[in-house]
């Protein structure tokens, strides 16, 4: 079988049937089962609420481009950092990827008609809005001033803003995490298609894996510690109040035992875009496959041993100190085997430099940096220069938004084609992709530097000398807001205007890529059989010629260069 | 109970079965079958992990401050009633087991009976724990506004004014922020120690935080096998499958098991043989 099969419809110009034009009533939207749906209404929430945490964040900026503190009073000043930490780890980058394109694509990618609890499914997203009310009325009803790690006894006595009304979102919404998380490990574990052994699964999925894992494991420990801060709030008992003989280290011990392997739960997803996309762009098989997969698993075990290195300072002991360095030093192993995976599987590639692979790219520049001072700052002695200042603020938006975001944005740009059947304009997305790495740099590499000088974190009153640094870090800022809003606007544009995409606009393998786009409502036809290893990419076979056949394809003329193996529209090969 | 041991006696045996039925994303039962299992023990570790880290806290206290700890589980906890509760819970695991069986045999009468006498034991422990918050809340041993830790003044006929107590409680140390803020400080009586009334309270705010969550759990469990037993009794079609009262005889079990922990680490700090045996 080596012609495309080309359905009546489709060369009539009608469109089959798919997940999105089956219904149109909002009833079906708020109660659908479908992942993809749910993914797109996580989507379409989450992505508001990064608006939300942006605009704080351009106040901050705003606020820092002066030394005197002239524009708002410190306790507002306060509210707003800490509006702009919550919504943006918990309410933004613990689901970004996951809850969206993971829960889109992981049945899609492992021939499954959907998770294997579609209506814990939507209960999540469910738990995910709640959850951002409460965060939201509590930043409507007076903010909240602990900034994003809440610590005691600040929150738990001394406070006078809304912590409990706070806590009890974030509380909620880790509920929603769980659910996602445990829905993946049993479609992953479960609902794979005939043939799909565990070493044929797309990195993609192997990310997925892991990062549940660390889900499953890290979250409820953070419920019941917020929880517990919530009680003392209201009932006075101290367990993390020491003038009450409770002990404040236990609440930090606690909530980086989430939160460290909590910045696993937002990189480990970009990393496994990352493959995809590294793949599908240099037209090479990926290298070192088991390396990268369990690598990943390798982060999520160590990542839980960790946690202290944000405590070097903080009343831990000196030995635990050094035991903390030491592991946080090992942990950098596996992140930097994916690296060099990543740059060795474009050694000799065929790269196209594809919005998507522009993304990628910037990824792994970022992570990198990201990552390595990361290694700086557990280092004991250098973080007690370090800590709490700028520079910790500067690595850990490396990885976060350089590595996270820009990650989550990549798989959007790679996986809109398959979600929307539309084609954005490539050229704009290309100078967007751009612009977000040239205003990323230059708003945060500055805080490196002024975090060594001694800028410290969180104040907003700050000495004459470090003005340069601010400028230059709000007027990059501006820049990494443009690129930002940008996307915004071509995406959704590309919905009403955009070319049709194709099942396969980049010639990617993969199952996912074998349904159509937008996929139908129970992803494939006829679940697929698979006999083929992942990544088998064909070297030769140029960007050119890609272009070429993605158009005619379209029309339906030309062999499809990957149904040699794979089939089409998910029929088996053979059928 | 095993996977393994769930299959051989159920789907693989039934799957000659007419009624037989799965939701529409999965390819067969068996497949809904493992994924329903799987899925209920990795919420159990969650549930695992939740309560752990209450452990984890429970533990690092206790190294800090043992003969509190001692002092108020001896005088505040009733050993007798624990061990009443521990009795009930493991007798309730072992008819819960039984309902399972009972499903396995596909005898309706059986489940009936065996979770009926589960969900009577799970409100004879809620009865107990009624008993033993309501004495506490008598004392005002409960954390909160409203706290009087006695210690070793316990039965004293002097019976402190409000005035007293908080004049007393003005803590000697540190800020006086925390009842400026909040409200709430630690009432003592006169002359008592100030640090033991708080870690006191530490331990026994630990004590109804574990147990109460445990009691929340137990109350959840009291509503799943309580639907269980309707949807039996009418038949319900969800019911003929086989999962329902698996999953919440997995569930059923891990609450027993926490206990299992609570009780020791709660009511017998030290070696209390005696304490049970003379009391
Ligand atoms: C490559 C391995 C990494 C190492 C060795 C590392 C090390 C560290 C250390 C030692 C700190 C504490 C600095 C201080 O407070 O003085 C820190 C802070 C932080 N890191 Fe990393 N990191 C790594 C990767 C990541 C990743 C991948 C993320 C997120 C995606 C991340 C997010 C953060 C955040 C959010 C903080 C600041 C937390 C806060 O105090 O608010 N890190 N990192
Ligand atoms: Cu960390």
């Amino acid at each position: 079988m080596s012609a495309i099969p080309v359905r009546p419809e489709e060369l009539a110009g009608t469109k089959r049937e798919n997940y999105i034009n089956w219904s149109h009533t909002v009833k079906d939207w708020l109660l659908t089962v479908d992942h993809k749906r749910i993914a797109v209404l996580y989507l379409v929430s989450i992505s508001i609420f990064f608006a939300m945490g942006g605009v704080a964040a351009m106040f901050i900026r705003l606020e820092l481009l002066t030394p005197k503190g002239d524009l708002f009073r410190s306790d507002v000043y306060n509210r707003i950092f800490s509006a702009h930490g919550i919504m943006m780890i918990f309410l933004f980058l613990v689901p970004s990827i996951p809850a969206t394109l993971g829960n889109f694509l992981i049945p899609l990618m492992i021939g499954a008609k959907d998770l294997a609890f579609p209506r814990l499914n939507l209960l999540s997203w469910y738990l995910y809005m709640i959850g951002g009310m409460f965060v939201l009325a509590a930043t409507v009803f007076g903010g909240v001033d602990t900034g994003w790690t809440f610590y005691t006894p600040y929150s738990s006595v001394y406070s006078n803003s809304q912590v409990a009304l706070t806590i009890l979102g974030v509380f909620i919404a880790g509920f929603s995490s769980i659910a996602t998380g445990i829905n993946f490990i049993v479609t992953i574990h479960k609902m794979r298609a005939p043939g799909l052994t565990w070493f044929r699964l797309p990195l993609f999925v192997w990310a997925h894996y892991a990062t549940s894992l660390i889900i499953v494991l890290g979250t409820p420990v953070v419920a019941i510690t917020l929880a517990l801060v919530a009680v003392e709030r209201v009932t006075g008992i101290g367990i993390f109040n020491p003038n009450l003989g409770g002990d404040p280290v236990l609440f930090q011990h606690l909530f980086w035992f989430y939160s460290h392997p909590a910045v696993y739960i937002m990189i480990l997803p970009g990393m496994g875009i990352t493959s995809e996309i590294i793949a599908c762009f240099s037209r090479k098989r990926i290298f070192g496959y088991p390396f990268i997969a369990f690598s990943s698993l390798a982060i999520a075990l160590f990542g839980f041993f960790v946690w202290g290195h944000h405590m070097f300072t903080t009343g831990q002991s000196m030995y635990s100190g050094m035991v903390f360095s030491i592991i946080s030093f090992l942990v950098a192993v596996p992140s930097a085997i994916k690296v060099f995976n990543w740059t060795s599987t474009m050694y000799k590639g065929t790269v196209s430099l594809k919005s998507p692979m522009i993304y990628a790219l910037g990824f792994i520049g970022l992570f990198t940096v990201g990552g390595l001072t990361g290694l700086f700052l557990s280092t004991l002695a250098m973080d007690v220069h370090l800590q709490d200042t700028y520079f910790v603020v500067a690595h850990f938006h490396y990885v976060m938004v350089g590595g996270s975001l820009l990650a989550f944005l990549g798989g959007i740009h790679f996986w809109w084609p398959k979600i929307t059947g539309k084609m954005y304009h490539e050229g704009v997305a290309v100078g967007a992709a751009i612009l977000t790495f040239i205003g990323f740099n230059l708003t945060f590499f500055p805080q490196f530097i002024v975090g060594y000088i001694g800028m410290p974190r969180r104040y907003h009153w700050y000495p004459d000398e470090y003005q340069f640094w601010h400028v230059m870090s709000s007027a990059g800022a501006s820049v990494l807001a443009l690129g930002l809003v940008m996307p915004a606007v071509y995406l959704i544009l590309s919905l009403k205007y955009g070319a049709d995409a194709g099942p396969n606009p980049w010639r990617a393998v993969g199952l996912e890529w074998t349904t159509s786009s937008p996929p139908p409502p129970h992803n494939f036809d006829e679940i697929p059989v698979v006999t083929w290893e992942a990544y088998e990419y064909d070297a030769d076979y140029t960007d050119q010629v890609a272009d070429e056949s993605t158009r005619q394809e379209i029309s339906g003329t030309v062999p499809h260069p990957v149904s040699d193996h794979m089939g089409t529209y998910g029929n088996p090969p053979g059928e | 109970m095993s996977v393994e041991a769930l299959h051989d006696g159920h789907s693989h045996g039934e799957s000659s079965d007419a009624h037989e039925s799965f939701a529409h994303h999965y390819v067969n039962r068996a497949q809904q079958d493992e994924a329903y299992i799987v899925g209920m023990w990795t919420f159990l570790v969650t549930e695992i992990m939740f309560f752990g880290a209450l452990f984890a806290a429970y533990v690092i206290y206790r190294v800090q401050m043992p003969e509190i700890f001692d002092e108020v589980s001896r005088d505040h906890l009733d050993v007798k009633l624990g061990f009443y509760n521990t009795l009930i819970l493991l007798t309730s695991s072992l008819f819960m087991a039984l309902g399972v069986r009972a499903a396995q045999l596909k005898s309706k009468k059986g489940q009936l009976f065996w979770i009926g006498l589960t969900l009577l034991c799970a409100f004879g422990f809620l009865g107990i724990k009624y008993k033993e918050y309501s004495h506490k809340i008598e004392l005002n041993l409960v954390p909160g506004a409203h706290f009087v830790y006695e210690g070793a003044h316990a039965g004293n006929a002097h019976n402190p004014s409000e005035a007293e107590l908080l004049a007393a409680s003005k803590p000697s140390y540190g800020p006086d922020r925390v009842k400026a803020t909040t409200g709430i400080a630690v009432k003592r009586r006169p002359g008592d120690d100030v640090k033991k009334a708080e870690k006191a309270q530490i331990f026994l705010g630990l004590y109804f935080i574990m147990t109460g969550l445990h009691g929340i759990h137990v109350i959840i469990g009291i509503f799943l096998l309580g639907i269980l037993w309707f949807m039996i009794k009418y038949n319900h079609p969800l019911a003929k499958d086989f999962m329902p009262i698996e999953m919440s005889g997995l569930y059923w079990h891990f609450v027993d098991i926490v206990w299992i922990f609570l009780y020791p680490l709660m009511y017998l700090i030290k070696p209390s043989l005696e304490l049970l045996l003379h009391q």
